[in-house]
C-alpha cells in the first residue's frame, strides 16, 4: 500500500515536471503559433540565473520563484522584441530561426561559464511513507505545477487581461480594431511563456543540475507535450502531461526507463496519428 | 566589373587561356614550396593527440591533453628521443565523430605522425582505429573502456571491466550483502559493464535483483528510487554515465537513501569532476574499483603526483588525476620505451617490441602488455571516496588483461582487426 502511494507521488512528480517545462510553451504557442525551438535554452538559462543567484548569496527559494521567471522573462521580451516578432505567422521561419537561436544561446553561454555540470543546494529534507523514503522536494514540485496551472486558468478566466488574451487568440485583427494592440500583447506573452520556463529551470537546477546543454534534454518532451495537447493552454497541457507522464511512469516501473521513455513516444506517435489537432483539438474543445 | 570570359571553364565554356594556366600552375607550386621544404628539414618527432577540447566531453579531453602535453614536455626537457624534440598535433575534435575522422586522416596523411593517442568515447576509436590501422601508425587507447578490442595495430593499457568488476562485486558483497541493484546507462558501456556484473555475480553466488538501464540524458529519477526501496536490495552497483546521470546521485541522497543502501560503481569517478560536483553528504562511502588513484602509496606515485600538480597545479582546478588520464601519460612512457629501445619510429618495428613481453614501471603500478590481446597485465585499486578525496581500501597487483582474450590471438592472427563482444553471462 505505502509503495503504490511512492509511486503514485512519483507519478504525479513526473507529470508535474513535463506540466512545468512545457507550461512556457505551450503559452506561447497558443496564443501566437509560434514555436519557440530555444524554449530548452530558456530553461536552461532559468537554471543558470538560480545558480548565479544562490553563489552571490540570494537565498535559493528566492532565486528558484523570484530570480529566475523575471531574469528570463526579461531576456524573452527582449528575444521577441528584437528576433521572433518579424516571424509571426511563418511557422517554417519561426522554427529555423528558433533553432538557431537556441544554438547562438548554448554557445554563449559555454563560452561564459563552461562546460562543467553547477549544482543548486535545496534542503528539503525527505519524507516518509511506510518506510519507504522520498525527497521532500517532489511534493513542492507537484504543489507548484498545480499552482501555476490554476493562476493560468484564473487569469485567462476571470481577468480583464485573460480576457483580451483570449480574444487575441481567438481573432487578432477583431481584437486590434477594437482597440487593443496584438504586437504589445504578443510581446507580453512571449515574456511570460519565457518567465515560466526561467521559473521551471530554476525548480528543476536541483534535480538534475544545471549544464549548457540541459535545454536540449527537455526540448522533445515540451514539445511532445504541446503538441499532443493541442491549442488550449491549460487543458491541453495538462491532459498530455496526465497521459504521457502516467504512460512514462508505468513503462518505467513495470520495466525500466529506457522502456519508459520508448512508451511515451510510441504513445504520442498514436496519438497526434489519430488526433493530428492534439487532445483539445478533440475533446475539450474551446477551454482554456 | 568582373570578366567572366577570363574566370574560368566552369563560367565561359571555354578552355582555359595558356596565361591563365600558367599562373595557375605557378600559384600552386609556390603553394606546395613551404611543404616541399618543410619536409627536408624536419627537426620534430611528429605525435597525434586527438581529443574533445570543447563539447560535452571537454573536460576529459583537456585533462587527457594536458597530460600528454605533460608526458611530451618531461621527455624534451631530458633531451627529446631520438635526438629530436617530440611534437604533438593536436587538433580539437569537438565530440564530434565526422571531425574524428577526418582529422584522423589528416594525421595519418597531412601531419604523417609517428604515434596516436585519443578518443574518449568507445565511439571515436572505432572510428580512429580502422584508419590508422590502414595506415600503418600505431594507436595507444588509454581509457577505461568495456574490452575486446583485437586490432594488432592498437595498445589498450586502461582497465576493462572484467579487471574491476572481478575485484569490486566480491569485496563489496563480502562487505555489504549479496543482493545487488544494477543501474546503467543505456549504451555500449553500461551494457556491457551490465553483462560483466551479470557473470561475475554468477561466479560468486550474489543476487541481481534487477537491472535498469537509463538514456544517456536521463534525470529524473524518482520511480528508480521506489522501485529500488521496493526491491530492498543490500548494494546498488551504478554503472550510470555523464553529467545528467549524476543527478542519481544528488535524488538518492534527497531522498534520505544515502545512509540506508550503499553504492559501488565502475563509472563513477571516471570523468574526475564527480567529486567536486556533488557535496560530500551527496558522495562520501561511495566504493569505486579503477587503475589508478592519486592516493596509491608508492614513492614513484607520490613523486608523480607532486610532479604534475606542480607543473599543471592541483586540483580541482588544475591536473585531475583520473585513472584514463594517467594511462595517457603511461601509455605515451611505454611508445617511448620501445622507440629508444629500437632506435626507430618504425611502427613494425616498435610493435614488433611492444609484444615482447614487456613490463613498466609506471605511477600506476607495474604494468606488462600481453602479446596476444595487446591489452595490459596490470593493478586494479578499490578506494571509497570520503570528503571528496579518494581512499585506497584494496590494491590487487598484476591483474591478467580481458578473458576475452581467449578468442583474441594476435600472435596467430596478426591481421585481426574487431572488437569483440560478450554475449551474455
Amino acid at each position: 500500500m505505502s509503495l503504490a502511494i511512492l509511486l503514485g507521488v512519483q507519478a504525479l512528480t513526473g507529470i508535474a515536471t513535463l506540466v512545468l517545462i512545457s507550461i512556457g510553451l505551450s503559452v506561447i504557442f497558443g496564443m501566437m503559433r509560434v514555436v519557440n525551438i530555444a524554449h530548452g535554452e530558456f530553461i536552461m538559462l532559468g537554471g543558470y540565473a538560480t545558480v548565479l543567484a544562490t553563489q552571490a548569496g540570494v537565498n535559493v527559494w528566492m532565486a528558484i520563484f523570484v530570480v529566475a521567471p523575471v531574469t528570463v522573462g526579461l531576456i524573452g521580451v527582449v528575444v521577441e522584441r528584437c528576433f521572433i516578432r518579424f516571424f509571426y505567422g511563418r511557422l517554417v521561419d519561426t522554427l529555423l530561426a528558433t533553432w538557431g537561436l537556441s544554438l547562438v544561446i548554448i554557445g554563449t553561454t559555454t563560452a561564459a561559464f563552461g562546460n562543467r555540470n553547477a549544482a543548486v543546494a535545496v534542503d528539503t529534507g525527505f519524507t516518509t511513507i511506510g518506510g519507504f523514503r522520498f525527497s521532500a522536494y517532489s511534493l513542492i514540485l507537484i504543489a507548484v505545477a498545480v499552482l501555476v496551472l490554476a493562476a493560468i486558468a484564473g487569469v485567462l478566466r476571470f481577468t480583464r487581461a485573460g480576457l483580451v488574451a483570449r480574444a487575441t487568440m481567438q481573432n487578432a485583427t477583431m481584437a486590434a480594431t477594437l482597440g487593443y494592440n496584438p504586437a504589445r500583447i504578443y510581446m507580453v506573452t512571449f515574456g511570460i511563456g519565457s518567465a515560466l520556463a526561467g521559473l521551471a529551470g530554476g525548480l528543476l537546477a536541483p534535480l538534475s543540475g544545471v549544464t549548457p546543454l540541459m535545454g536540449t534534454v527537455f526540448i522533445g518532451q515540451a514539445f511532445i507535450t504541446v503538441v499532443t495537447g493541442g491549442a488550449a493552454v491549460v487543458s491541453g497541457t495538462t491532459l498530455a502531461a496526465m497521459l504521457l507522464g502516467s504512460v512514462n511512469d508505468g513503462t518505467t516501473v513495470w520495466l525500466d526507463p529506457v522502456a519508459g521513455d520508448v512508451a511515451l513516444l510510441a504513445v504520442a506517435i498514436v496519438l497526434l496519428r489519430l488526433m493530428p489537432q492534439g487532445l483539445t483539438g478533440r475533446f475539450f474543445r474551446n477551454s482554456l | 566589373m568582373v570578366d567572366f570570359n577570363a574566370a574560368g571553364p566552369a563560367i565561359s565554356g571555354r578552355p582555359l587561356k595558356a596565361s591563365r594556366r600558367l599562373a595557375i600552375a605557378a600559384g600552386l607550386a609556390a603553394l606546395a614550396t613551404p611543404a616541399v621544404v618543410r619536409g627536408a628539414t624536419e627537426p620534430t618527432l611528429k605525435i597525434g593527440g586527438l581529443y574533445d577540447l570543447s563539447g560535452p566531453f571537454f573536460f576529459s579531453g583537456r585533462q587527457f591533453s594536458r597530460m600528454l602535453r605533460f608526458a611530451v614536455d618531461e621527455v624534451n626537457a631530458a633531451g627529446g628521443l631520438l635526438g629530436r624534440q617530440v611534437e604533438i598535433v593536436g587538433p580539437d575534435a569537438q565530440t564530434n565523430m565526422q571531425l574524428y575522422s577526418s582529422l584522423t586522416q589528416q594525421l595519418a596523411m597531412r601531419d604523417k605522425v609517428s604515434a596516436v593517442f585519443g578518443g574518449i568515447a568507445s565511439s571515436a576509436r572505432e572510428v580512429m582505429r580502422p584508419i590508422l590501422h590502414r595506415a600503418r601508425i600505431p594507436y595507444f587507447w588509454s581509457v577505461n573502456y568495456e574490452g575486446g578490442v583485437c586490432d594488432r595495430n592498437v595498445f589498450s593499457n586502461g582497465t576493462t571491466p572484467d579487471q574491476t568488476m572481478q575485484k569490486l562485486l566480491p569485496y563489496t558483497t563480502a562487505k555489504w550483502g549479496k543482493k545487488i541493484y544494477v543501474l546503467a546507462a543505456d549504451f555500449v558501456f553500461g551494457q556491457t559493464c551490465a553483462l560483466w556484473a551479470a557473470k561475475v555475480a554468477k561466479d560468486i553466488g550474489a543476487e541481481i535483483v534487477a537491472t535498469d538501464f537509463f538514456p544517456l540524458d536521463a534525470t529524473n529519477f524518482g520511480v528508480t528510487i521506489a522501485k529500488i526501496q521496493a526491491a530492498k536490495p543490500d548494494m546498488i552497483l551504478s554503472i550510470i554515465v555523464g553529467a545528467n546521470n549524476l543527478s542519481f546521485y544528488r535524488q538518492w541522497a534527497a531522498a534520505g537513501m544515502k545512509d540506508q543502501i550503499p553504492i559501488a560503481s565502475t563509472s563513477f569517478g571516471g570523468g574526475g569532476t564527480e567529486p567536486t560536483l556533488l557535496s560530500p553528504v551527496e558522495s562520501n562511502g561511495i566504493v569505486t574499483s579503477f587503475g589508478y588513484y592519486p592516493a596509491i602509496d608508492t614513492p614513484a606515485n607520490k613523486a608523480f603526483v607532486q610532479k604534475v600538480y606542480g607543473a599543471l597545479g592541483p586540483p580541482p582546478e588544475g591536473a585531475v588525476l583520473t585513472e584514463a588520464s594517467v594511462s595517457t601519460y603511461e601509455a605515451f612512457q611505454m611508445w617511448v620505451a620501445a622507440v629508444k629501445a629500437t632506435n626507430t619510429t618504425e611502427t613494425a618495428q616498435v610493435v614488433q617490441w611492444l609484444e615482447g613481453n614487456r613490463t613498466f614501471d609506471l605511477p600506476s603500478g607495474a604494468n606488462t602488455i600481453d602479446p596476444a590481446t595487446h591489452h595490459n597485465t596490470r593493478p586494479v585499486y578499490i578506494a571509497a571516496l570520503q570528503d571528496r578525496a579518494w581512499k585506497i581500501e584494496q590494491a590487487y597487483p598484476a591483474q591478467p588483461p580481458s578473458a576475452l582474450g581467449a578468442k583474441c590471438d594476435l600472435i596467430k592472427n596478426p591481421d585481426e582487426t574487431r572488437q569483440l563482444t560478450l554475449v551474455g553471462p
